[in-house]
């Protein structure tokens, strides 16, 4: 026991003695560099980062929202697609092509290109019964885009569950879709569950692109300061608030993959 | 085995018109181009207890797979009672309702309890209320042993256990015929006993049972009737005592005598 | 367009404009002043060793600034070689006071972000519409003003909008900006309008938006903003002009922190409103950007 608390006390004092010299060597080689004093004076401005503080964390709200709206939407939709991909048998053929060939689509254009195409381009149409806020149509081009990817992360989750469950179910006499339901998507989803925070936090910082419409976001926000003031340091308050919802997110993805881990280790164990 | 005993229950109502559980004829299967199956014929009576032996690829699986619809046949038909499920516009699900079958590697739902493994199918495929589908799983956890591990997830169990909830589950639908594709294969030596004295038990009741298995003294013991299945035909077929003790095929004995002299008979 | 307020500076520019009017009738195009006494052109640090004068501009440049078909690649839409536009004729007077000829001045292409960025330049001065602000001149210096700017508001023929008379009256109305313009702090600190107002990229973009009814009205400089209403938005028209509270915004020539070329480029432009250049310059190539009513 005496051994073991001294081998993991032994193991944090040289974590933090390596990051300490790793960190000290960083600031070394940045202070020391010609233009220092000019990045610090761009980037690092306290008066500037409190002053501009407050309006970008107004605006950030627009991000948090378009974040938890879109979020709301794509997890759905694309659960659904994934499962239009995996329908069985030449009947589904076109279904299975046309799902294909979106997830092509939306996975290649980038993603400011269809915020800006859906954006400006619907309420250009000038057609009275389409919606014509900018909220709506980047909600729209950021559902769309990462549906596909969620997508393809769903359908990876119901590829690795091996087909022997399927099997297994429809054996006893469950449907396709019951099989589906209860047997094959509880196992792909949760297999899948990392890679899918992952493209949360992907789609939290795309929200940033939304601003090319207009509206004022938190890093359009952070250009209006910046270029009022001809200083970066707004930007680096706008980087701050997408790093403090991102964090516990990856860190709750750690949390997650250690747990399955585990798991699986005692499930093997036993 | 009392008249009461879930065991009875198992068993379906057969009319004094006793007709096989289980007719194949003529099955042929093919995976792309090749044919593992060419021409099966087999007759399992009510009540039989019948073992498929071969060497491994000699199509026991396949065949039972194809008996439970999991596998489409290129030729031949295939009747359960007297229903030919082979035909056309057959309820695919029905039909498994009416088929159990274990798997080698138990294929048990992991995100499930040991009960809602066993409960998923007659709740859902059967309509059974969740409380009868509770009394009624527990009711077989208990009977073979597995009371305690109810609420288990199928990974905390041991081999044995697993290959037992597996049995479990499929009776559970209460089926006329249960399918087992060696079921012992994936089992470490010392589970292989719980595994086989449940099946013996099964055979006791009275379960119409097809067996596909490498245990040669087990087959010689609870078989009504032994296949020798090789390059996808049955090659020999009779009583255990005379197919183990005097094979009339020369294959049959070859392979015979490369179990014994792997210990194994 | 890129503004903010002045302060110190206005006083001295307004002298230099009334100083300008008074000499309008002279002859103001070819005062070939060669060379400002303490500015000989191996003593201004200028970027290109081979001693040709490197202006900024962003791409592409928008008239009334700068003019000419789009020749000189890779410029689009004017030409800001050509000397026609508002900027592009400063530019070259000024060169011109420096004693540099018009095959000595080169163009760089500088987006409007990288003109205040820190780090070397990649011009001597640069000139696109940027105004001057305290705030803004401790990262570079400015150059005196070269024009003073009015902020305006652009609407569609028709709409209701095309009527308001009032500042008050434009408080229900959406209204847009170009990001990094002064215009944006105008409509915030000003106007205050009732739904958040737009931003936009690109001039493109809030002249997109004008078309297609996404905002109402488009808040520019005076002189763009006859521009945008003539030739960018077809319906597109004037509704009026505001006048600044306090100092006048002023567009001035920005030039990299602590340049040994700032106090030079001063005293041209000092030449320049003197001389009389400078009015007959606006003459030429903003004369048809005045006139719109005054919103108060």
């Amino acid at each position: 026991m005496t051994a073991r608390v001294s081998r993991e006390t032994r193991a944090v004092a040289i974590a933090l003695l390596s990051t300490a010299v790793l960190a000290a060597a960083i600031v070394v080689v940045a202070t020391r560099s010609p233009g220092w004093g000019a990045f610090r004076a761009y980037f690092l401005d306290w008066a500037i980062y409190r002053d501009s503080f407050p309006e970008i964390l107004h605006a950030f709200w627009l991000n948090v929202k378009l974040f938890l709206v879109a979020e709301v939407i794509i997890l759905p939709a694309a659960l659904f697609l994934a499962v239009l991909r995996s329908l069985p048998g030449p009947v589904f053929f076109p279904i299975r092509a046309l799902a294909i060939a979106y997830a092509d689509l939306f996975r290649g254009v980038p993603t400011i290109l269809v915020i800006s195409i859906l954006g400006f381009g619907m309420p250009a149409l000038g057609l009275s019964w389409l919606p014509q806020s900018e909220f709506f149509w980047a909600v729209v081009a950021l559902v769309l885009v990462y549906t596909a990817y969620v997508s393809e992360v769903y359908r990876s989750g119901i590829d690795s569950v091996h087909a022997s469950q399927d099997a297994a179910a429809r054996s006893l006499g469950l449907s396709h879709g019951q099989s589906l339901r209860l047997v094959v998507l509880p196992q792909a989803v949760r297999r899948v569950i990392p890679p899918l925070l992952n493209d949360f936090i992907g789609l939290q910082k795309d929200t940033a692109l939304v601003g090319t419409l207009g509206v004022v976001e938190a890093f359009k926000q952070a250009q209006i300061d910046q270029s009022a003031t001809f200083n970066g340091t707004p930007y680096l308050v706008a980087a701050t608030l997408f790093v403090l919802i991102t964090i516990p997110l990856a860190r709750f993805v750690d949390w997650l993959v250690a747990r399955d881990k585990k798991r699986q280790q005692a499930g093997r164990a036993a | 085995m009392s008249a009461g005993n879930p065991g009875d229950r198992l068993k379906p109502a057969t009319g004094a018109t006793v007709g096989a559980a289980l007719r194949v004829e003529g099955v042929h299967k093919s995976f792309d181009r090749l044919e593992v199956l060419r021409g099966i014929d087999l007759v399992v009576s009510e009540h039989d207890v019948v073992c498929l032996i071969g060497a491994s690829g000699s199509g026991k699986s396949t065949l039972l797979r194809c008996i439970n619809l999991l596998e489409p046949i290129q030729a031949g038909r295939i009747f359960v009672g007297d229903t030919e499920i082979t035909a056309r516009n057959v309820d695919l699900n029905a039909i498994r309702r009416r088929i159990g079958i274990v798997f080698q590697s138990y294929n048990l739902f992991p995100h499930m309890t040991v009960l809602e493994n066993v409960t998923l199918a007659p709740r859902k495929a059967l309509k059974q209320s969740r409380g009868d589908a509770n009394a009624q799983a527990t009711e077989l956890l208990r009977r073979f042993g597995l009371a305690d591990k109810r609420d288990e997830y199928p990974d905390r169990l041991s081999g044995g256990q697993q290959q037992r909830v597996a049995i479990v589950r499929a009776l559970a639908m209460q089926p006329e015929l249960l399918l087992l594709d060696e079921v012992t294969s994936a089992l470490d030596p010392e589970l292989v006993s719980e595994v086989l004295d449940v099946i013996r038990e099964l055979a006791n009741g009275g379960m119409t049972m097809v067996i596909a298995t490498h245990e040669m003294s087990f087959a010689r013991d609870i078989a009504s009737r032994v296949y020798f299945l090789d390059a996808g035909v049955i090659l020999e077929e009779g009583p255990p005592e005379q197919l183990f003790s005097a094979p009339r095929e020369a294959r049959t004995r070859q392979f015979l005598q490369r179990i014994i002299a792997a210990g194994r008979l | 367009m890129r503004k903010a307020l002045s302060t110190s500076l206005a006083l001295a520019a307004v002298t230099a404009l009334v100083v300008a009017v008074s000499a309008n009738g002279r002859s103001t195009t070819a005062t070939a002043a060669t060379g400002i006494p303490g500015c000989a052109k191996d003593k201004l640090g200028l970027l290109d060793k081979a001693g040709m004068l490197t202006i900024g501009a962003d791409n592409p440049a928008f008239h009334p600034w700068f003019g000419g078909d789009e020749k000189t690649k890779p410029w689009k839409f004017s030409d800001p070689y050509s000397g026609k536009g508002y900027e592009s004729a400063v530019a070259y007077a000024v060169a011109k006071q420096l004693g540099f000829s018009k095959e000595q001045v080169k163009w760089a292409v500088t987006p409007f972000n990288n003109s205040f960025r820190p780090g070397k330049k990649s011009f001597d001065f640069y000139i696109t519409q940027v105004s001057y602000s305290p705030q803004r001149a401790k990262a570079v210096d400015f150059s005196k003003g070269y024009y003073f700017v009015n902020q305006s508001i652009v609407g569609r023929k028709g709409k209701p909008i095309a009527s308001v008379r009032s500042i008050n009256g434009l408080r229900k109305y959406t209204l847009g900006a170009q990001v990094g313009t002064t215009s944006y702090d105008f409509i915030v600190k000003q106007i205050r309008p009732a739904s958040s107002p737009k931003v936009y990229d690109t001039n493109d973009a809030a002249v997109q938006a004008l078309k297609n009814g996404r905002i109402d009205g488009l808040v520019v400089d005076l002189p763009t903003a006859f521009y945008v209403a003539a030739v960018q938005v077809p319906d597109g028209r004037v509704v009026g002009q505001f006048r600044a509270r306090g100092a006048r915004e002023r567009f001035g020539l920005v030039l990299p922190k602590g340049s040994k070329l700032t106090a030079c480029a001063n005293r041209a432009l000092d030449r320049l409103w003197a001389n009389g250049t400078i009015k007959n310059l606006q003459r030429i190539w903003l004369a048809h950007a005045t006139g719109a009513p005054v919103l108060k």
